[in-house]
């Protein structure tokens, strides 16, 4: 409103003050009870020994962890080795995640910054286009990008009759179908959060760098992309760490062979493995480097505020 | 203090505010009459807005107590308080209309809806907005946002306004307007009006009295006049309009006089401030005040270091043998000599026209 | 004279944004042109018509997609509801309330649903239910999705709560309104846009839910998501593409609507 907002007293608003505890209470005892005292009973369970159609025997062990990083053979008596097995699931998953990550930065930022430096009324439309499929479901996405990549699906059909290629490319089922379905999934993910920070770029920086003899290319690495890194940053975690836990694309597009974490906990769970002690070490595995991720953003979002 | 029946509609008695290590007012004390238009002028951060706050209800204060006609009102909340302040930004209601917004206090006062829709019409009539009533806040200027904001503030009939700074978001012209306005609705209203503003020519044209206050301190309380001439203290004096500070050796005060030795050496007598003592001490000497003449007759004089045309008149920088520099405002008429930059001039002032200060 | 070098341009960034848009929508935009296809077989186009459609709302599966369509939708309004009441509480007790014990504690809880991984909040939940012995079904749905909408909620909602200066309220309380008629008469009319684009959000999120839902949804219950998953596992058929098109429109319908609110809101102030 005109002469409305002017600067803000400085101080924090306590129209409300007292009620503060009462008013949070709702919220901390849903998420308290729903999510924190699960995942404590979850740290619970992954010490406990497995019962064979599902659930828990209380005996405490450590046989979950074992099994995850040693193998002691068939019978479980010969001298520990290290199991690679889920080792190299993680590892998969860590390095498609990464490169999902890096993909979608590689289009997400030329498109965030495109999008942020139109005129503000063509800016809003370009936006919208980029929000629609962040709302779409995610399950109906991943059918969609499975759909189009079959052997028999439509771009094969096409390149097909288009004569560029004589057999149908073999893309479903691999590695590269699910990370062209994690890029997808998350794509948007990585353009909003740059647009944000974009937007509030001070564009008499560039003038001033062009002004100091810079090149586009020296503005760009030395001036553009240190003033939107938190952007940047926001971005990338918003890729990387649901990337890391993703079920769906690994599932549809993957198969059997291009398992990912998600698939790996899912299965101990609902598929036919049936080992809920070892799916909640794993779950635990995963969510201890997902924290570990997040701290790292936390403490360079600190320093950057400094 | 206009009405001389001696009422105090506001009492802040030894008001002090803290925010952790931060005061930003220490024992505060204020008798603020009925039907004043009383000021509180200061720069910012001073504490104006804090005390106005805390007479509001928007603060807690640390110790002291505030009176509003005898009545404590420091621990009630602000919605328990008679009084009603007109914000700095306006605070009006974006959401609803201007009869709306004028309505809201006389609503929760418990008044009907035809009631309250009457009262302001009057009020909306008394600022000229009739016309405006159906309009949201934002369809109308700043000019007229101030007004709806006055009129929603004096809708509730409150013991006393408060305004916290509320030309500052105005252009110049349209704040020298509102000014009269103001003045005109209090004289008509009869409501005390509890003023904040950073702007010494408002407080000045304006108020009844003036509390100048500075790092969270009351420094002088009294009308337009008594602060501009006989200011306390270093502070008042320099805040409000420019002064000259002279350092002087006071040798003897004798009630409201004092007798100083001028850098040269002169003698002077001026009226003191109460409070001031023999020593090392300050006269104030308005520029205004200060006239140029022949060195051999006067009590200080110096050589001119800069001229400063100001269309109406003219600043001359004197520079003083001990480096000091005195300004005096030299009238732009045919009969007036201007000297020229290097001259030697001397510089005289009756002695009414200084005082000397409270360090 | 030189032209002047417009410095906000890079060359490829447009040919860059124009690829990003083609591949987020080419695989929405070509399931969709399908949906429409006559032929039996998923792949050979047989011409348009609408039989993939009758047959979603008539067909074989007809009832099954129903009953789970009123699940999800059920399990979303609650939820989103929930969630946003939750929310708009928590944003007046963190920016309007000054300081409380837990304060800074309170901002990572009420976050925490985000930054944990989905599939472990799905496994988490699954057990808590498990361990307290409580049967799966649509309660245990529900109480997992109010946790994950709580946050989406939150976002826009503090997000508009911060640019509401709390003089607002002030002068509300300034004029003889009690705390909870400055919050209702002032603060929440202010607030309403955020508190829209809070709710779709939620909504929309819980309506998309699958892997949390399918670990605590029980035998028997189903809701859009899971199934529609479970027909998938045997192979994409005609009528998939048909619900999806659906769900791709409802998901525009909520866009356009959130964009509504957030105009609503800038008229305002």
């Amino acid at each position: 409103m005109a002469g409305g907002l002017g600067q803000g007293t400085g101080k924090s608003a306590r129209t409300y003050a007292g009620l503060g505890v009462p008013l949070i209470l709702p919220a901390w005892l849903i998420i308290g009870i729903f999510l924190v005292v699960p995942i404590l009973i979850m740290l619970v369970y992954s010490f406990l020994t497995k019962e064979f159609r599902g659930g828990v025997i209380w005996e405490p062990t450590l046989a979950a962890y074992d099994q995850f990083f040693f193998d002691r053979g068939l019978f479980g008596d010969e001298p520990p080795k290290i199991e690679w097995t889920y080792i190299l699931i993680f590892w998969r998953s860590i390095w498609q995640a990464g490169l999902a990550t890096v993909l979608c930065l590689l289009i997400g930022f030329p498109t965030a910054w495109f999008i942020a430096t139109r005129p503000p009324n063509s800016r809003t439309i370009w936006l919208f286009l980029i929000t629609v499929p962040y709302w779409v479901n995610l399950l109906i996405r991943t059918i969609s990008m499975k759909f189009l990549i079959r052997d028999n699906g439509p771009l094969n059909q096409w390149l097909l009759d288009a004569g560029l290629i004589s057999e149908p490319i073999h893309v479903i089922n691999t590695a590269t179908a699910v990370q062209l379905g994690l890029f997808y999934s998350y794509l948007p993910f990585m353009v909003l959060p740059i647009y944000a920070a974009v937007e509030r770029y001070n564009f008499a920086l560039s003038e001033a760098a062009a002004d100091l003899y810079a090149s586009r290319w020296v503005t760009l690495t030395q001036v553009i992309i240190p003033s939107v890194k938190p952007g940047i940053i926001a971005g990338c975690i918003l890729v990387f760490v649901p990337s890391l836990g993703a079920f769906l694309a690994p599932d549809l597009l993957g198969g059997a062979k291009n398992f990912m974490i998600g698939s790996l906990i899912e299965e101990q769970f609902k598929g036919a493995a049936g080992n809920w002690p070892f799916g909640a070490a794993a779950a635990m595995i995963l969510l201890t480097m997902v924290l570990i991720v997040l701290i790292f953003y936390a403490r360079s979002q600190a320093r950057g505020a400094r | 203090m206009p009405d001389g029946n001696g009422t105090i509609a506001v009492d802040i008695d030894n008001v002090t505010k803290r925010y952790g290590d931060f005061t930003a007012l220490r024992d505060v004390s204020l008798a603020i009459a009925d039907n004043e238009f009383f000021t509180l002028l200061g720069p910012s951060g001073c504490g104006k807005t804090t005390l106005l706050r805390c007479i509001a209800g928007f603060e807690d204060i640390s110790a002291g107590a505030i009176r509003l006609y005898g009545d404590p009102i420091a621990e009630l909340p602000p919605n328990r308080r008679p009084v009603n302040t007109v914000f700095q930004q306006y605070a009006l209601f974006p959401h609803m209309d201007i009869t709306r917004n004028v309505m809201f206090g006389l609503l929760r006062l418990g008044k009907s809806e035809s009631e309250a829709r009457k009262r302001a019409g009057e009020v909306l009539e008394l600022v000229q907005l009739t016309q405006f009533a159906t309009r949201l806040p934002a369809q109308l200027s700043g000019g007229q946002q101030q007004r709806v904001a006055l009129a929603r503030a004096l809708a509730p009939n409150p013991k006393v306004l408060l305004l916290d700074e509320p030309l500052s978001a105005l252009d110049l012209k349209l704040r020298q307007a509102v000014r009269l306005e103001l003045q005109q609705l209090q004289h008509e209203t009869g409501i005390t009006f509890i003023f904040v503003t950073h702007d010494q020519e408002e407080a000045l044209t304006m108020s009844d009295r003036i509390a100048v206050i500075s790092d969270g301190r009351v420094q002088q309380v009294g009308t337009a006049r008594a602060i501009y001439e006989e200011p306390n203290n270093k502070f008042v004096a320099d805040f409000i309009g420019e002064t000259n500070l002279i350092d002087v050796a006071v040798a003897a005060i004798d009630g409201a006089t004092a007798t100083c030795t001028l850098p040269g050496g002169a003698q002077f007598t001026c009226p003191a401030a109460s409070g001031a003592h023999s020593g090392q001490g300050h006269l104030s000497v308005r520029p205004e005040r200060v006239s140029l003449t022949d060195p051999a007759q006067a009590p200080l004089s110096g050589t001119v270091s800069r001229l400063i045309y100001l269309g109406t008149d003219m600043h001359v920088d004197v520079t003083l043998a001990d480096g000091e520099t005195v300004t005096a405002r030299v009238q732009n008429s045919a009969d007036t000599t201007i000297p020229e930059k290097g001259q030697t001039v001397g510089l005289n002032f009756e002695a009414g026209a200084a005082r000397l200060l409270v360090d | 004279m030189a032209k002047k070098p417009d410095l906000r341009r890079f060359p490829g960034f447009y040919g860059i944004t124009l690829l990003c848009l083609f591949l987020l929508y080419a695989p929405l935009i070509i399931v969709a042109i399908y949906s429409f296809n006559d032929s039996q077989s998923i792949t050979i186009w047989g011409g348009a018509s609408l039989r993939w459609y009758e047959d979603v709302f008539w067909g074989l599966e007809a009832d099954k997609f129903k009953q789970a369509a009123v699940n999800s939708l059920t399990i979303a309004v609650t939820a989103a509801i929930a969630a946003t009441i939750i929310a708009t509480m928590a944003a007046t007790a963190m920016l309007r309330a000054g300081s409380f014990r837990g304060k800074g504690a309170s901002f990572a809880l009420i976050n925490l649903p985000l930054m944990v991984p989905e599939i472990v909040t799905a496994v988490a939940t699954l057990i808590f239910f498990s361990a307290i012995g409580f049967t799966t079904g649509i309660m245990t749905i529900l109480v997992a999705h109010i946790v994950f909408c709580i946050p989406f909620a939150y976002l826009p909602i503090a997000a508009r709560m911060e640019g509401i200066e709390d003089v607002y309220e002030q002068a509300a309380q300034d004029l003889y309104a009690t705390r909870w008629e400055a919050f209702r008469l002032v603060l929440l009319p202010l607030m309403m846009p955020g508190i829209i684009s809070g709710f779709l959000l939620a909504f929309i999120i819980s309506l998309d839910d699958f892997i949390i839902t399918n670990f605590v949804k029980g035998a028997g219950v189903e809701t859009l998501p899971t199934a529609i998953f479970g027909a998938v596992k045997q192979g994409i058929k005609p009528n998939i593409m048909a619900i999806s098109t659906l769900l791709l429109l409802v998901s525009i319908l909520f866009v356009t609507l959130s964009y509504f609110a957030g105009r609503m809101g800038q008229n305002r102030q």
